[in-house]
């Protein structure tokens, strides 16, 4: 017996050298990546920086009575043991002693409670936003919409699945980049309206302390104001589907020049993209066009060769080759059958789609010639 | 007139005895524990490093919930109404339980329940993969088709519940020996007997709540389609309220377990009986209005916010003193530890260290940053595993004896212990500092800065199973010889059960017992 506890303890100490050397090499890995690996970020909000203050002080009061209960137990555990020849008391009740340990947490309670209550009040408190971006939660990416100013776009994984597949080395910010991320500017207060497109979703950005539930039905507010210029990474929090680990959120908070400069760019691009609404392409430059949001949008389902997967094959599909306006009704609505093929009227502009379309129809040994300008495709939309 | 059981497989059929009922409960559970622990395997395997290597984020969904289901479902509960029928007769002296053949119903319909749950997972489709807590619209709309025999078996599990906790009731009311009075009941009975009445209350809204589901996913209704006029919040709300008491039908039977063998090891009596009942009283009132802490960032009002979240810190009161009471037990005892002892020291520690979590996540601001996160996995794991899992393993060390006539082996329990207690702190205890850092909950992959602890943990995870192994070979072991046990068992514990001999026969208390 003895000789088995011993044993034990032997394995038990190794094995927490083991540990600790463990979790110090990981303590100077964060120390590189300037965050810490066991602890939540302050964060550059000053309600991150509050909700920090009262994590840290929640847990130093853990710690206090964890102290306190912890090492009363274990001293009767060591001095009140029968192999010490302890007899036993035979004590059993004691009315003040119930009192004191009820009306001592008590108090202790309402200390705690006092600044939660009043950093909840400051979290909640939405009004007077310089600036409001709704936020829109899709099965697996997100939608940003500059409220007033005309400039939407999606922001999506841009990991390649090779780093995903463990077939390329996976890059520092593996999971955690975006194509597109929002941009926002420091200190303005930002307003965020968050909803979603189908299931439940969760925005969540660790060093804003902002994480709201987006909901179909609901616009959820938060907000922020970031004082520190940088990119902030964060996560879907809600399970969503298949995809929930992979729909990573970066916000890039500039100074308020360079903002309003994006914006007036980004504002442009919107133009310029509707502009092209109007415009006749030749089956070349839809073909080119077609094959980049093919390859960005169809592939993962549909295949590199139009062979089908997830998905049907395109090439051969009968609705590929047959009715164009039926084709269009599956890209621009989605499937009424299938949920797994999205309807695409949001995610890609009328140019992109009519790219798409003829790209499919033509592609593959499809060859039926067909050209799909943008101009039907928003007829289409708009019920002509 | 002593009659033993019959012979062969129409025993357990037909059985109305109650130690059969608990035994097949007990053996239940266990094959459903390993089954969830596999489940709980892969889940680690995937998690052992960043990247897709071992399962597809679908199936991996679908470990996830199936994990969560089956332990919650499977394992905790039918391991405590196992429990339950085995010694709630015998602690308060009666023959047996109030409605016998109503308990050989409600423990057979439980194999089928899940037979039908765990072949979705052969299904078109694959199995339920929205999570145990099963969100609409992910699990209406969105669900893949097994979820209609997910609801149909769930829809049975409470039957299952219900049935049982209304004998437990029945049993408790009707069938004390003559001067065991209400309190003079052990603990065990007393928390069995309001967490019996949590069952009732709740069960009938999970039934609700999946019948909801089921009418809008196969009879056209909106209940929780946004486009229909319908409302996902309220999902979470019938949900939770459901969900919330539950988390304690997990642990107050716990309690119970505990409170029998502190005494007995510390060789003192408990310390503050009426007040350990008054406390689970007040815990299981309280577990009705605290449901929507699961929800803080749903968009509730503020107000809502408030309530919500001082509603939950006043949790703390009565559970710190269960605490202090347990401790002050063991204050100037004459303390020994064998395994039972060392499951419930262990119970008391961690349990307590996942009371401090749930303390910081009743900070309802503190609660955005870390709601769905791994600080949250950790957190109910530190309770539910120490709290459950070990209370569960206390009790069967503590009473196999008893049910079989033979002592186990004291040297593998106590080593059993020891791997579990450091399988279980290697698992959870980095999922602290994971979460903490930014790592959402139901992911099959992440960034590499969350590589090292998530190993970590997986390691942990390999040791806790085989643990477990342990556990069942000890149990098998015993069942099948060892050195005789006394009546009595432990040095002078209290309690009806051991005044009758070890193995318990057939039939005890026969006639009842006189309590002083």
């Amino acid at each position: 017996m003895v000789n088995v506890i011993s044993r034990l303890t032997a394995w038990l100490s190794s094995s927490t050298l083991c540990l600790s050397s463990l979790l110090l090499s990981s303590y100077a890995l964060a120390q590189e990546a300037g965050r810490s690996t066991i602890n939540m970020p302050v964060g550059v909000t000053p309600i991150s920086t509050e909700v920090y203050g009262l994590h840290m002080q929640m847990f130093w009061w853990c710690v206090g009575i964890g102290v306190v209960v912890f090492g009363v137990m274990f001293y009767s555990m060591i001095v009140h043991r029968k192999s010490n020849g302890a007899k036993a008391a035979n004590f059993h009740d004691s009315t003040t002693l119930e009192i004191l340990w009820t009306v001592i947490p008590l108090v202790i309670l309402v200390v705690m409670a006092f600044p939660a209550t009043s950093t909840l009040i400051k979290l909640y408190d939405t009004s007077e936003s310089d600036v409001d971006v709704v936020i829109t939660g899709y099965q697996w990416y997100w939608k940003y919409e500059y409220l007033g100013e005309e400039v939407s776009f999606f922001s999506r994984l841009s990991t390649p699945q090779e780093q995903i597949r463990n077939q390329a080395t996976k890059g520092e910010h593996y999971l955690r980049e975006v194509d597109e991320p929002l941009v926002i500017p420091v200190n303005k207060k930002i307003r965020f309206l968050v909803t979603s497109n189908d299931v439940i979703h969760a925005w969540w950005v660790p060093d804003l302390a902002v994480k709201r539930d987006a909901i179909p039905g609901y616009v959820n507010e938060s907000w922020a104001k970031v004082n520190k210029p940088g990119v902030y990474r964060g996560v879907c929090a809600e399970l969503c589907g298949k995809d929930h680990g992979f729909m990573p959120i970066v916000v890039k908070a500039v100074p308020e020049e360079e903002y309003t400069v994006w914006l007036a760019d980004r504002r442009e691009q919107a133009e310029k993209i509707k502009a092209l609404t109007g415009k006749t392409f030749t089956l070349d430059e839809l073909m080119v066009q077609g094959k980049q949001v093919y390859t960005k949008a169809c592939v993962a389902c549909h295949g590199v060769n139009g062979e089908g997967g997830v998905g049907k094959a395109i090439a051969g599909s009968p609705i590929a080759t047959g009715d164009i306006a039926a084709h269009l009704d599956i890209v621009v609505n989605g499937s009424k059958v299938n949920l797994a093929m999205a309807a695409y009227k949001d995610t890609l502009s009328e140019v992109d789609t009519a790219a798409v379309l003829t790209y499919q129809r033509n592609a593959f040994g499809n060859n039926t010639g067909d050209v799909v300008q943008p101009i039907d495709v928003l007829n289409f939309k708009q019920g002509k | 007139m002593a009659h033993g059981p019959a012979k062969g497989f129409t025993r357990w059929l037909y059985t109305t005895n109650h130690k059969d009922i608990g035994s097949m409960y007990l053996w239940f559970s266990f094959a459903m524990f390993l089954l969830g622990g596999v489940f709980a395997l892969v889940i680690r395997a995937e998690l052992f490093e960043p990247g897709l290597q071992i399962v597809e984020p679908e199936f991996f969904n679908q470990m996830t919930t199936m994990h969560g289901l089956v332990m919650v479902f499977g394992a905790v509960m039918p391991a405590f109404v196992g429990l339950a029928n085995w010694m709630i007769p015998m602690m308060v002296g009666a023959p047996d339980m109030a409605l016998p053949r109503m308990n050989n119903w409600s423990f057979w319909i439980l194999p089928f329940a899940f037979m039908m749950m765990i072949s979705t997972l052969f299904m078109d489709g694959g199995g339920p993969n929205f999570g145990w807590t099963f969100y609409a619209p992910l699990s209406t709309t969105y669900a893949p088709p097994s979820v209609t025999f997910f609801i149909f078996a769930v829809h049975i599990m409470g039957a299952s519940s219900i049935m049982g906790a209304i004998n437990i009731i029945a049993t408790i009311f009707n069938m004390r020996a003559p001067g065991m009075t209400l309190m003079k009941m052990p603990l065990f009975v007393w928390t069995w007997l309001i967490t019996a009445y949590l069952l009732i209350a709740v069960m009938p809204v999970l039934a609700g709540v999946v019948t909801m589901m089921l009418m809008d996913i196969h009879f056209g209704t909106s209940f929780f389609d946004a486009a229909g006029g319908g409302d996902p919040v309220l999902f979470q709300h019938v949900f939770w309220f459901f969900g919330h008491p539950e988390v304690y039908i997990m642990i107050l039977p716990a309690f119970g377990i505990v409170s029998a063998i502190i005494p007995t090891f510390a060789r003192k009596p408990l310390f503050g009986y009426s007040s350990m009942v008054y406390a689970t009283a007040s815990i299981a009132f309280l577990s009705f209005i605290v449901w929507a802490h699961h929800m803080f960032t749903v968009g509730m009002p503020i107000a809502g916010e408030l309530f919500f979240m001082y509603a939950t810190m006043l949790i703390a009161v009565p559970t710190g003193v269960k605490v202090f009471n347990w401790v002050t037990t063991m204050f100037r005892g004459s303390m020994t530890f064998e395994t039972p002892m060392l499951f419930s020291i262990a119970f008391v520690i961690l349990f307590t260290i996942g009371g401090f979590s749930g303390l910081m996540l009743a900070i309802a601001p503190a609660d955005f940053q870390y709601h769905d996160t791994y600080f949250v996995v950790a957190h109910f794991h530190y309770v539910l595993v120490p709290g459950a899992i070990f209370s569960i393993t206390a009790g069967v060390y503590y009473w196999l004896p008893k049910w079989c006539g033979n002592m186990y082996n004291e040297t593998m329990g106590k080593t059993q212990f020891w791997l579990a207690f450091i399988g279980l702190n290697v698992t959870f205890f980095p999922m602290h500092f994971v979460g903490l850092a930014g790592m959402q909950r139901r992911v099959p992959d992440y960034n590499q800065f969350f590589a090292d602890f998530n190993m970590i943990s997986s390691c942990g995870a390999f040791l806790f199973g085989a643990a477990q192994i342990m556990l069942l070979y000890n149990v098998i072991a015993t069942i099948r010889g060892g050195k005789k046990a006394t009546a009595e068992v432990w040095d002078n514990p209290e309690g009806l059960e051991w005044t009758v001999p070890s193995p318990a026969p057939y039939h005890t208390f026969t006639t009842p017992p006189e309590v002083k």
